[in-house]
C-alpha cells in the first residue's frame, strides 16, 4: 500500500475517533442545558411579560419539553446533528445562523494571532537556545516568564492605555469603522489596522509558550548523537543548527500549536471583551449578560468541534512532516 | 528536609518567587487587620489617583478604596487557587490511579473520558459551568476544579504504569496486600514528587481563571477579587488607569511567583532531570 492510501486511511480512522467525542460533548451539553433554572418555556414566559401556567403547558408540549428525558436527549441530538442549536430569543435569530456570523472574526482574529504567536515564538526560542548563558538568552527567558504570568484582560487593557488612548495609533475598539463606508482595499486596510491591538495581545501568552518549548526543544535536538555526528563530519554550527536540529526541534511545537486551540477560544473571549471585537468570543460575552444559554452552549459546542477539527490536522500536517510516525 | 532546601535554593530565581509568594500571602492573611472595613464600602472621594486623599493606591468610581481591595483580594485568588488545585489533583489522583494500576477496559474508559475532558475548550467550558451555576464563590472552585483535573490524571495514569511492575510493587502482591493499600500506601507515595509539581503549577493557572472569570462578571458578587476590581474599572480606563492597572500587577506577581516556586520544586524534587540540563 502506498503512503497516500495509508495517509486517507488513518485520516479516516482519526476521524471516526473524533465522532465519539464529539457525541459526549452533545450529550454533556444536553445535561448542562437541563441543569440550568427554568427551561426555554419559562423564558419565553418571561419575555412576553405574562403567561398562564396553561398557556405554558400548551408551549411545553409544543416543544416536546413534556417528554421522559431520554426522548428530549434524542430530540437534542437530531437537533444538533441537523445543525439546529436553537432559536436565540434575545438576538431574535436561529443560534446557528448568529454563530456562522459571528465566526469569520474569530477566525481571522484566531489564525493571525497562531502565525505571530508560532513564527515569533520559534524565531525568539532558537535565539535564545543559540546563544544559551548569554544575556539574550536571559531576556528572552525573563519576557517569556513574565508574559506567562500575566492576565490577558490586562495586557489588553494596557495596550488600549498605552497605545490607544496615549499615543492614538489605534483604535480602540471594534472590527472597523463602520462610519467611514470604506469599500475593497481601504476596508482591508481598516480592518488591518483594528486587528493588530487584539492580535498581539492574544498572542502574547502563546508566544511566551512557544518560546520555552522552542528553546528547550533545541537544547534537546543539540544533545543527540546525531549532532555529534554531525560535527565530527565537519559540518559547520550554522548549518548543524539550521538544516538539522531545527527541522527536528520544530516538531514538538507543531503539535503544541494544536494542543493550545482550546486555550487560544478561551483567550479570544476575554480579547475580543476588551477589544469589542465582534466575533464568538464578544458573542459569549454578550450571551452572559443576556442570560441566553441556549446561544452560550452552542457557542461551546462550536468551540469544542473546532478543537477537534484542529487536532486532526494537526495530526494529519504531522505525519506529513515526519515521515517516522507510524501511521498504518 | 535541609537537603531539600539546599537544592531548592540553588535555583535562585525560585527563591525569589518563593518570598514574593511568602509576601503576598502575608498581606492576605494581615488584610483583615489593615483594612477592616468592608472593601466593597465608600471610603472616600471618588477616582482620586494614588497618593491622593489618602488612598494609597487610588480610588474607583464608587469611592472603593483599590488597595483595602487588592489586599482583600489576594485571599480570594489564594483562597480559590488553592482549594480547586487540591479538588481536582484528588480526582486527578483517582482517575490516574485506577485508570494506571488496572489498566485494560477501565483504562480506556477512564482515558475516554479524560480525553473528552481535555478536548472541550477549559476557559468556555468554566464560564459556561459558573453561568449555569450562578456565580459563587463555590460554583467557581467546582468550575475550576473540573476543567483542571484531566492533567493530573494522564501523569498519575503515567507514574502508575510505570511503577506497577517494578519488584517492590510484586513484592507486595506476594505479601497478600490488596490493591487499594499498594496503590495508597506503596505507589502513590512514590509519583508524589510530580504531582507536587504539577500541583504548584496549577495554582498559578487557577489564580488566572479566577481572574478571568470575575473579570467577565462572573465571579462571587459579595467577595472582592482582582479580577472584578479589573473588570468595574475598565470604563473609567482613560480618565482612572489605577484602578485597573495595579490589580493587574498584583495578579502577575503572583502567579510569576507561583510559576518560579512551580520551577524551583521541579528542580529540586527531580534532581537527575537537573543534571541532565
Amino acid at each position: 500500500m502506498n503512503r497516500t492510501n495509508k495517509i486517507l486511511r488513518y485520516v479516516s480512522r482519526r476521524l471516526l475517533q473524533g465522532i465519539p467525542i464529539i457525541l459526549a460533548i452533545i450529550v454533556l451539553n444536553f445535561f448542562l442545558l437541563n441543569l440550568a433554572e427554568g427551561d426555554a418555556v419559562d423564558v419565553l414566559a418571561g419575555e412576553a411579560g405574562s403567561a398562564t401556567p396553561e398557556y405554558m403547558e400548551q408551549l411545553r408540549a409544543k416543544f416536546g419539553l413534556d417528554k421522559p428525558l431520554p426522548v428530549q436527549l434524542l430530540v437534542y441530538l437530531k437537533n444538533v446533528v441537523t445543525l439546529d442549536l436553537g432559536y436565540s430569543f434575545r438576538h431574535d435569530m436561529p443560534v446557528s445562523k448568529l454563530i456562522v456570523d459571528r465566526f469569520w472574526p474569530t477566525l481571522l482574529l484566531m489564525v493571525s494571532t497562531i502565525i505571530l504567536a508560532v513564527g515569533f515564538g520559534i524565531l525568539l526560542g532558537l535565539l535564545a537556545a543559540v546563544s544559551l548563558n548569554t544575556w539574550k538568552d536571559a531576556v528572552i527567558t525573563v519576557f517569556a516568564l513574565i508574559t506567562y504570568a500575566t492576565p490577558l484582560f490586562w495586557v489588553g487593557l494596557m495596550m488600549i492605555v498605552v497605545f490607544s488612548l496615549n499615543f492614538g495609533w489605534f483604535p480602540t475598539s471594534g472590527m472597523e469603522n463602520i462610519a467611514a463606508f470604506h469599500e475593497g482595499f481601504d476596508r482591508v486596510k481598516d480592518i488591518a489596522h483594528h486587528l493588530v491591538l487584539p492580535t498581539i495581545t492574544l498572542s502574547l501568552f502563546y508566544l511566551a509558550l512557544y518560546t520555552r518549548m522552542m528553546r528547550a526543544s533545541m537544547l534537546e535536538q543539540y544533545g543527540l548523537d546525531y549532532v555529534v555526528t554531525a560535527r565530527a563530519k565537519g559540518l559547520t554550527e550554522r548549518r548543524i543548527t539550521f538544516v538539522h536540529v531545527l527541522r527536528n526541534a520544530l516538531l514538538p511545537v507543531v503539535t503544541m500549536a494544536g494542543v493550545q486551540v482550546g486555550a487560544l477560544i478561551g483567550g479570544s473571549v476575554i480579547v475580543e471583551s476588551v477589544f469589542a471585537w465582534p466575533g464568538l468570543g464578544m458573542l459569549a460575552f454578550e450571551s452572559l449578560f443576556a442570560r441566553d444559554l441556549n446561544l452560550l452552549l452552542g457557542i461551546f459546542l462550536l468551540s469544542s468541534a473546532l478543537v477537534v477539527a484542529v487536532n486532526l490536522i494537526v495530526d494529519v500536517i504531522y505525519s506529513f512532516l515526519d515521515p517516522r510516525i507510524e501511521i498504518g | 528536609m535541609i537537603d531539600f532546601w539546599k537544592r531548592f535554593s540553588r535555583n535562585r530565581s525560585a527563591v525569589f518567587g518563593l518570598a514574593i509568594l511568602l509576601t503576598v500571602l502575608f498581606v492576605a492573611s494581615i488584610a483583615s487587620l489593615i483594612y477592616p472595613e468592608d472593601p466593597f464600602r465608600l471610603a472616600g472621594k471618588p477616582l482620586s489617583g494614588p497618593g491622593l486623599n489618602g488612598f494609597l493606591l487610588g480610588s474607583d468610581s464608587l469611592g472603593r478604596d483599590v488597595a483595602s481591595g487588592i489586599a482583600h483580594g489576594a485571599k480570594t485568588s489564594l483562597l480559590i487557587g488553592l482549594i480547586a488545585t487540591l479538588a481536582a489533583v484528588f480526582i486527578g489522583i483517582i482517575f490516574g490511579a485506577f485508570s494506571g494500576y488496572y489498566g485494560g477496559r477501565i483504562d480506556d474508559l477512564l482515558m475516554r473520558v479524560t480525553e473528552i475532558f481535555q478536548t472541550i475548550p477549559s476557559f468556555v467550558f468554566a464560564i459556561l459551568l459558573v453561568a449555569i451555576m450562578k456565580p459563587s464563590i463555590e460554583s467557581i472552585v467546582i468550575a475550576i476544579t473540573v476543567v483542571s483535573w484531566p492533567g493530573v490524571a494522564r501523569l498519575v495514569r503515567a507514574e502508575f504504569l510505570s511503577l506497577k511492575n517494578r519488584e517492590f510493587v510484586q513484592a507486595c502482591h506476594t505479601l497478600g496486600m490488596s490493591d487499594l493499600r499498594i496503590m495508597l500506601r506503596e505507589i502513590l507515595p512514590n509519583c508524589l514528587s510530580p504531582i507536587i509539581v504539577i500541583g504548584s503549577l496549577m495554582v498559578a493557572t487557577a489564580i488566572l481563571i479566577e481572574s478571568g472569570l470575575a473579570f467577565l462578571g462572573l465571579g462571587d458578587p459579595n467577595i472582592m477579587s482582582w479580577g472584578f476590581q479589573i473588570g468595574a474599572g475598565r470604563t473609567m480606563l482613560r480618565s482612572a488607569w489605577w484602578v485597573c492597572t495595579f490589580p493587574g500587577i498584583a495578579i502577575l506577581i503572583t502567579v510569576l511567583a507561583i510559576n518560579l516556586v512551580g520551577e524551583g520544586l521541579n528542580d529540586a524534587l527531580n534532581p537527575r532531570l537537573r543534571e541532565r540540563q
